[in-house]
């Protein structure tokens, strides 16, 4: 039941949302006409587009170089290719504009080279150069673990039936990793199309952008709530056109016994041109920010920093980062019990809707929840409570995932003999089962408080007034060009970030 | 340690009946197998038993007291009955100690613990986590486990299946020894024949959801109730007789019976009571035959062999002296033959 009630609490802001919306009726389509809201899908879809084919793009090669050739440092390779995921977009944009603009670091370094004013990215390829670099991971990550799992020997057959190694790559290696690609890329379309901080700061018109002004500026809040609703269908849209097109995957193995240990791919005279790509993508996506943000930081370290703000913002990350993970945890234990254990067309519901926040936007979450704070549940508008429960439907699907599949390996056989050993079901549950999920419902934890650090859009929206976390300071900071004052609050929100990643990593 | 009897249990799963009218009575203290092919029901017959599943239909009695029944179902808590599974399903997150008292409820008595480990010759290891010992091991702490509150019967699923093959026929006659020791009622389930045959005073042959024959190892084994249950005891040859008089003549020659059976029978005989030897001795009435094949097994080999009749049948004989294609012998019938009616 509790499993029940805390599901339905999930789903309860985007059925706020439609309710509003609809009720608009007319109002709403207005207000659609008059954003130009055609234009805005389109843009926002190529922006999309462009992201995804140039994450695919990078991420395939590197995941092919790192696993299947001699790469010389495959190892270091391997860690600084994933390292860009933990870089909060926001941060990425901030670093990538304060390096490359018009008044950035090049321009300073150029301009006794007679360069006189470099162009401008900001806007759509400052855009997309950002969410590129710091999602691809995102691909790179499964198709690594596609193309660990690739039985050499089928590549062994298709070499010795007269291919070529190019041939092969294409005939044989690229259709098994094409499920690990797709997956990859639905996650990197989608996280192009709820981002807030990257379009924010390249000054990109986009549907979260649009959202977000409509609401702040001109409290427009039919118009925002028709955007939300529009941009929340388009992303439901495309986890729906995904399911379909997935066919029913048998990729594997068809021998029994392990796989033989996979053979290098020499790459002889090519490894240069491989480690000038390696090396190309890890300093624009990695040492790139990190330098410009150590720069300004010293920069501001001889200045007066405001000590005690970056302080107090911390903590309030820490404090409602931590607050979030501890009630996702506790509300995905029960979740996952009754998913697991009771399986049934009711329970199959119930996690179903507890997944909701996994397709929505923070700022649509965010938004959904202003209305359902100014006029039904009024004590709890602008209160820290309504922020957390804004992260717990945002994130709640990544504790329950960890702690379903943890659930999954404990075998229900363990739970029967308690039973038979005298103890009711309850007690069982207490002393067998949560004790048995207790780790992945800490990993869950861990996972939901490195995202919810660094989540912006919700917490600029809900936070209570005067609240300021790392994500917002860094943003206010940036968004308006003080690049100097987001420095130190960005190399605090990276420190707070490790902690958690050490835990989960700490786990394989 | 108390007598179980159940009445025409049944339990489906969707279109699929499991336990399909399951009757069988055990005496306190016996040692009974459920033996029968994977899907027969058997498993979930335990389960019923053990009151993780619900039936549908039927009474389950424990030492007089129904479990089980029209208007009855006492949970599995309640019930005072321990079940050792086939993966064991150990605590991971106790040590063995805490897993031997976690039946024993709040305020456990360390004497009891001790007592049962000693019991199943695991004294030693009582602090270890259940993660660091052998399969064979942790089989002994599920039992542990089992029996230190005392219950009034005890199931176990498959409990040798995870063993190694050269581990399974010691550790089978400790766990024995064990429940005997107990005078505990018991009852196994298992697909392994061997396994029934060696460790129960009752075999149950299951079938299709029900019992098809109740006996001791010997009878089902020499005296199987139809074909289907021959077959599945071990290997078998079935030919062909006809009864007049109290006698059965067949290929094989003639099996004396002291039964009315008249007209068409068959004659069920077991490899192993095949006799084979160029000459015969002058007390059996022996056929002559021709050898077709021969496997080698290291303790035993067997035959086949080509009757004058056409018809071919297998003897099992020890490893020596080896016999070979085309060898010209006798054979005869040393041991027990079984009669059946004609299905």
């Amino acid at each position: 039941m509790a499993g029940a009630a805390l599901a339905a609490a999930a789903a309860l802001p985007l059925a706020y949302l439609l309710i509003v919306t609809l009720g608009a009726g007319s109002e709403a389509l207005d207000a659609l006409w008059r954003q130009r809201t055609a234009e805005l899908v389109l843009r926002s879809l190529a922006l999309t587009l462009a992201v995804t084919a140039a994450a695919t793009a990078i991420a395939v090669p590197l995941a092919w170089l790192t696993v299947r050739t001699d790469l010389p440092g495959r190892r270091l390779w391997t860690v600084v290719a994933a390292l860009p995921l933990v870089i909060p977009s926001y941060i990425g944009a901030y670093a990538l504009l304060s390096a490359l603009g018009p008044a950035g670091l090049a321009q300073d370094v150029l301009e006794p080279l007679g360069v006189k004013r470099l162009p401008s990215i900001a806007g759509f390829p400052g855009a997309w150069l950002t969410l590129t670099l710091f999602t691809y991971p995102f691909i790179l990550l499964p198709v690594r673990a596609a193309l660990r799992h690739l039985d050499p020997q089928l590549e062994d057959a298709a070499l010795g039936m007269g291919r070529s190694r190019g041939n092969v790559f294409w005939t044989v290696i690229l259709p098994h990793l094409t499920p690990a690609i797709g997956a990859g890329a639905l996650l990197v379309a989608l996280y192009v199309l709820s981002d807030f901080g990257a379009v924010s700061i390249m000054r990109f018109e986009s549907f979260t952008t649009s959202i977000y002004t409509l609401y702040r500026a001109s409290f427009d809040r039919i118009g925002a709530a028709s955007l939300a609703t529009l941009l929340a269908a388009l992303m439901l849209v495309i986890l729906w056109l995904e399911a379909r097109m997935r066919r029913p995957e048998a990729l594997y193995r068809s021998a029994p016994g392990t796989a033989r240990a996979t053979r290098l791919v020499p790459l002889g005279r090519w490894r240069w041109p491989a480690l000038g790509f390696c090396a190309a993508v890890a300093v624009l996506a990695l040492a790139l920010p990190i330098g410009v943000l150590a720069y300004w930081s010293l920069r501001s370290v001889s200045g007066d920093v405001a000590w005690a703000e970056i302080a107090a913002a911390a903590g309030n990350s820490l404090l409602v980062s931590g607050l979030a993970a501890l009630a996702a945890a506790l509300c995905a234990v029960p979740i996952a019990v009754l998913a697991v254990r009771f399986r049934g067309p009711f329970s199959v519901a119930v996690e179903r809707l507890s997944y909701t926040g996994h397709a929505l936007p923070g700022i649509v979450v965010a938004l959904a929840l202003v209305f359902f704070g100014t006029r039904v549940a009024v004590g709890l508008y602008q209160t820290l409570a309504m922020l957390v429960f804004a992260f717990v439907v945002l994130f709640l699907p990544l504790a329950v995932g960890v702690t379903r599949a943890t659930l999954l390996q404990v075998s229900p056989r363990v739970e029967e003999a308690a039973r038979s050993l005298g103890r009711s079901p309850f007690a069982v549950l207490r002393t067998v089962t949560v004790p048995l999920i207790s780790s992945g419902a800490v990993a869950g934890a861990a996972l939901v408080f490195l995202t919810a650090v660094k989540e912006l859009p919700a917490t600029l929206i809900l936070a209570p007034i005067g609240f300021e976390t790392l994500a917002t300071e860094i943003w206010k900071a940036t968004s308006v060009g003080f690049f100097e004052r987001g420095a130190v609050p960005s190399l605090a929100l990276l420190a707070i970030s490790a902690l958690p990643l050490y835990l989960l990593t700490a786990r394989d | 340690m108390s007598s179980i009897t159940c009445v025409d249990l049944r339990k489906s799963f969707g279109d699929v009946r499991a336990v399909d009218g399951f009757s069988l009575s055990l005496e306190e203290g016996t040692t009974a197998v459920l033996l029968g092919p994977s899907g027969c029901g058997r498993t979930t017959t335990l389960r019923l038993i053990a009151g993780f599943e619900r039936p549908e239909s039927g009474t389950i009695a424990v030492g007089g007291r129904t479990l089980a029944g029209p208007g009855v179902f006492v949970p599995p808590e309640k019930r005072r009955i321990g079940v050792v599974f086939q993966d064991y399903a150990l605590f991971p997150h106790y040590d063995v100690a805490g897993n031997v008292a976690y039946g024993l409820g709040r305020g456990a008595d360390g004497d009891r613990v001790r007592e049962v480990l000693d019991l199943v010759g695991l004294g030693a290891v009582a602090d270890r986590s259940v993660n660091e010992l052998s399969g064979g091991q942790q089989q002994r702490v599920a039992l542990a486990r089992a029996l230190a509150p005392a219950p009034e019967l005890i199931l176990l699923d498959e409990p040798f299946s995870n063993l190694d093959a050269s581990l399974r026929a010691k550790v089978r006659d400790e766990v024995r020894e064990i429940l005997d020791a107990q005078g505990m009622t018991s009852i196994f389930v298992t697909h392994d024949q061997e396994e029934a045959l060696s460790v129960a005073d009752v075999v149950a042959v299951v079938g299709d959801g029900r019992v098809v024959q109740v006996g001791t190892p010997e009878e089902v084994y020499s005296r199987p109730a139809n074909r289907w249950v021959a077959g599945f005891l071990g290997e078998v040859e079935i030919l062909p007789g006809i009864a007049r008089d109290g006698n059965v003549s067949c290929d094989l020659g003639t099996v004396s019976r002291h039964s009315d059976l008249v007209g068409e029978v068959d004659v069920m005989i077991r490899p192993e009571s095949l006799a084979v030897d160029t000459i015969a001795p002058t007390s059996h009435e022996a056929q002559p035959a021709i050898v077709v094949s021969r496997r080698f097994y290291g303790h035993d080999q067997m035959l086949e062999l080509r009757l004058e009749s056409g018809r071919i049948v297998r003897a099992r004989r020890l490893g020596f002296p080896a016999w070979h294609p085309g060898d010209r012998v006798r054979v005869w019938i040393d041991g027990p033959a079984d009669v059946l009616v004609r299905d």
